[in-house]
């Protein structure tokens, strides 16, 4: 995603991201970045919590006329939803293809050491 | 500033995947960041999610059986999402997050009511016609994004003249 806003940026239109990983944003050097402490696939906030996603949006709208740039702003929004239930309730309910691809190799590298 | 809030970037992120994320190289060079083309009482804006959502029955989903096959690739291609599109005709495909939420109020991802109604509110000047969805995994290459998709997506929102894209990556 930083590598599409960057093609964006490079072709002279402004862009904002607003992700839950705004240090890997910093990372890519890009110019206008929102922070959120939300779960992934949640960028502008709670479903149906439009007050929350309207923050988000407002913040992001905010960075546009930025005049010193790179620019990062990170949302203080806690997230209501208990750790431990969050951190889960995001993920995908089977394991993703290269997940699993990176498991059975760790698996056969265990097997190997174990035969030798 | 001392005691400003800082999100934790690694807060949901399982901890397994942390080390890669840690160790991501610094990109050398800062881009150019382009200059706003009108003051934001006149700007256009679009949205892009990486959420892997389709419209369901017109267009088609990403190809996850692909993914499937080949663990280490991801779909590059895209879909327009219409800024009149209804929750009942959205569609997820992504591998890597659940779409309970999604499904359940797309805006989470691709906020368009919002947006629609910080328009009417005339917070800035136009919401656009036409957002873009793509689904964020890309294995081991962003090459085809790059190459392909970035510059048709800068097409498109010269054709709409946007002049804002706001991103959330999924």
């Amino acid at each position: 995603m930083p590598v599409l806003a960057r093609t964006v940026e490079t072709a002279g239109i402004a862009t904002v991201i607003v992700t839950p990983m705004p240090e890997i944003a910093e990372r890519f050097r890009l110019p206008r970045i929102v922070g959120v402490e939300f779960p992934f696939g949640h960028a502008f906030g709670m479903a149906g919590d439009r007050a929350m996603q309207q923050r988000v949006a407002r913040a992001a709208l905010a960075l546009y006329e930025q005049v010193d740039l790179p620019a990062r702003v990170d949302l203080e929004i806690p997230w209501p939803v208990e750790q431990s239930v969050a951190y889960r309730a995001w993920q995908p309910s089977e394991p993703s293809p290269v997940v699993r691809y990176r498991l059975e190799q760790a698996a056969r590298r265990r097997e190997g050491q174990g035969a030798g | 500033m001392v005691g400003e809030f800082r999100v934790d970037s690694y807060r949901f992120l399982p901890r397994s995947f942390r080390p890669a994320f840690e160790s991501f190289p610094e990109q050398p060079v800062t881009v150019s960041a382009a200059r706003p083309r009108v003051p934001l009482p006149q700007a256009r804006v679009a949205l892009l999610t990486s959420a892997g959502l389709y419209l369901e029955g017109r267009q088609q989903p990403f190809d996850l059986e692909r993914e499937r096959r080949e663990p280490r690739w991801g779909d590059p291609t895209f879909r327009e999402i219409p800024r009149d599109a209804r929750q009942d005709e959205i569609g997820m495909a992504h591998l890597h997050l659940s779409a309970d939420d999604v499904l359940q109020d797309f805006n989470i991802a691709l906020p368009i009511d919002a947006f629609a109604a910080l328009e009417r509110e005339g917070a800035f000047g136009s919401l656009a016609q036409r957002h873009y969805s793509f689904m964020g995994y890309q294995g081991e290459s962003t090459r085809a994004w790059e190459e392909e998709q970035g510059p048709e997506l800068v097409r498109r929102l010269e054709e709409d003249r946007v002049d804002l894209l706001i991103l959330a990556p999924a």
